[in-house]
């Protein structure tokens, strides 16, 4: 069976200063892969670049068989509407209510008449456990109570494939284990692909059919859980197990 | 080799502002057609932009009115003051004046919105869920901006022939009729049409800057910052150049 996504040689470089070096990997349909990182290294840059966001300074992005890379806004749209991104900072609509945020993706599609809105929102703020949010406005809403919103909004249109950057960074052990389960769970009713990234080993444990681990612009590691455990990386052991820097790892 | 680069950022600039502009303008025309969000703008770009353009009108028909009668004395030209306040407010002043003022509010109003959504990834989350920034955003601002500052300008050539004629009243002891007989009697349709056209370019001038430093700010609310003080500047300089050519080119076709 072919992946649904292709990935081959990226590499980004802001003028001298280079991000990703060569990364490599394939996301088959279905498949949840956790992506790894210590910070600044790359894995949201990976992410934007999966729905053209950016362009890469070269290498190859397939989407089913379509290239991604090179693409206008306009012929990147069949593509976004089949993806969902749940961006790191949660990027809510600040001008809006919650309501209208997750009504945001309904309207400009168009996938239902207006007044079945409210019975949808309402279900997927049950989801995230929110439920009443309704009219708040995203200022008034608490680190944590914004990602999940937008967490939400990205999980309206019954996505393929879910692009989730840090979902569960801010939030407490309890709500980031339901989370955990509500990405399962949401992958197990609609079959769609994940690929998560994350600093959060406890979810990665628990959703992840493969990791990878990113460092110095490329994939150092790409495999299961129990490989990634087993492998004979001082590095990866430490990143793992949450161990302080050592000085000289390379 | 520094003025080569500069030069190469500035053409590279102008190519990008004309092609949002390009879009924009073609967004007016294509459906779907936001009306809601359009008059959302018009309330906010026009109405709460009345104020400052009507002080600013009102006193420079009363500062044109004293210039001109105090510093040609004896020559009678407190009788044609009426013409002298109409034809230069409606042609030249309350166009680039309430362009001035009000495009520099809405203008960098413009860029402090969007640059604020930029850098906080809310454009990206537009376009991520195959959305268009340009047609979401920045159409319902040209719209409401080419109705709006017409319209302000108008309002100011109004306000501006009433500020000179307070002057010719108290000031100068000419009879409100005469005041008046001689403006409309001076003022062409021409006059107006040349004035009102010239503020239509300069709303596109001022959205389309205002959009562009927002949708390429960069660097978190400090850059967005510094892209509403260059909106500020870019504007400004935009009409008043543009203003020359726009006067040759209406008396051209005036
Ligand atoms: N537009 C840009 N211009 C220049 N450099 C950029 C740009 N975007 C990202 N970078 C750089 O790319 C590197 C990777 O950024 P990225 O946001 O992908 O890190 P990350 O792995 O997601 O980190 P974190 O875990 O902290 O979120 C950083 O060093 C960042 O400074
Ligand atoms: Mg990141």
């Amino acid at each position: 069976m072919s992946a649904l996504y292709s990935v081959r040689g990226l590499v980004k470089r802001y003028g001298v200063k280079s991000v990703l070096e060569g990364i490599d990997f394939d996301l088959a349909r279905g498949e949840c892969l956790v992506v790894l990182g210590r910070s600044g290294t790359g894995k949201s840059v990976t992410l934007r670049h999966l729905i053209g966001l950016e362009q890469p300074t070269s290498g190859s992005i397939l989407f089913e068989s379509l290239e991604i890379v090179g693409r206008s806004e306009r012929e990147l749209q069949p593509v976004r509407r089949r993806v969902a991104m749940l961006f790191q900072g949660g990027a809510l609509f600040d001008s809006m209510t919650v309501f209208d945020n997750l009504a945001f993706p309904f309207r400009e599609h168009r996938v239902c008449p207006e007044a079945e809105l409210a019975g949808r929102i309402a279900a997927l703020l049950d989801k995230v456990h929110l439920p009443g949010t309704e009219r708040r406005m995203p200022a008034d809403l608490s680190g944590g109570m914004k990602k999940r919103v937008a967490l939400a909004r990205a999980l309206a249109l019954e996505p393929e494939v879910l692009l989730f950057d840090e979902p569960t960074t801010g939030l407490d052990p309890m709500t980031s284990a339901s989370i955990a389960s509500l990405i399962l769970a949401t992958q197990r009713s609609t079959g769609a692909a994940a690929l998560v990234v994350t600093h959060d080993i406890a979810l990665a444990r628990r959703v992840a059919d493969r990791i990878a681990f990113l460092d110095q612009g490329r994939f150092r590691f790409l495999g299961t859980f129990e490989e990634a455990e087993a492998a004979p990386d001082p590095l990866l052991a430490d990143f793992l197990a949450g161990r302080e820097e050592a000085d000289d790892v390379a | 080799m520094r003025l080569l680069a500069a030069l190469d950022r500035a053409a590279e600039e102008a190519g990008a502002l004309a092609r949002l502009g390009a879009r924009a303008a073609a967004g007016l025309f294509t459906p779907p057609f936001d009306f809601r969000a359009g008059i959302e703008q018009m309330d906010q770009i026009g109405v709460r932009s009345l104020g400052v353009a009507g002080i600013t009108t009102v006193f420079t028909g009363m500062v044109m009115a004293l210039q001109t009668a105090y510093s040609l004395p004896g020559l009678g030209v407190k009788y044609y003051i009426g013409t002298v306040v109409s034809k230069s407010l409606v042609r030249e002043l309350a166009p680039v004046l309430v362009a001035l003022i009000v495009g520099g509010r809405i203008g960098s109003g413009m860029t402090a919105e969007l640059g604020t959504m930029k850098v906080t990834e809310q454009i990206d989350a537009l376009r991520s869920m195959a959305a268009d920034p340009v047609k979401k955003l920045v159409v319902p601002k040209l719209a409401a901006t080419l109705v709006m500052l017409p319209a302000l300008t108008l309002l100011g050539d109004l306000l501006g022939i009433l500020g000179g004629l307070l002057i010719a009243v108290f000031q100068l002891d000419l009879t409100a009729a005469f005041y008046a007989n001689d403006v409309i009697s001076s003022l062409t349709l021409e006059d107006v049409v040349s004035g009102v056209g010239k503020s239509f370019f300069f709303a596109f001038f001022i959205t389309v800057v205002g959009c562009h430093n927002g949708l390429t700010a960069e660097g978190g609310a400090d850059g967005v910052g510094r892209a509403t003080t260059n909106t500020v500047v870019l504007a400004s300089i935009l009409i008043l150049v543009s203003d020359f050519f726009l006067t040759k080119l209406f008396y051209l076709v005036g």
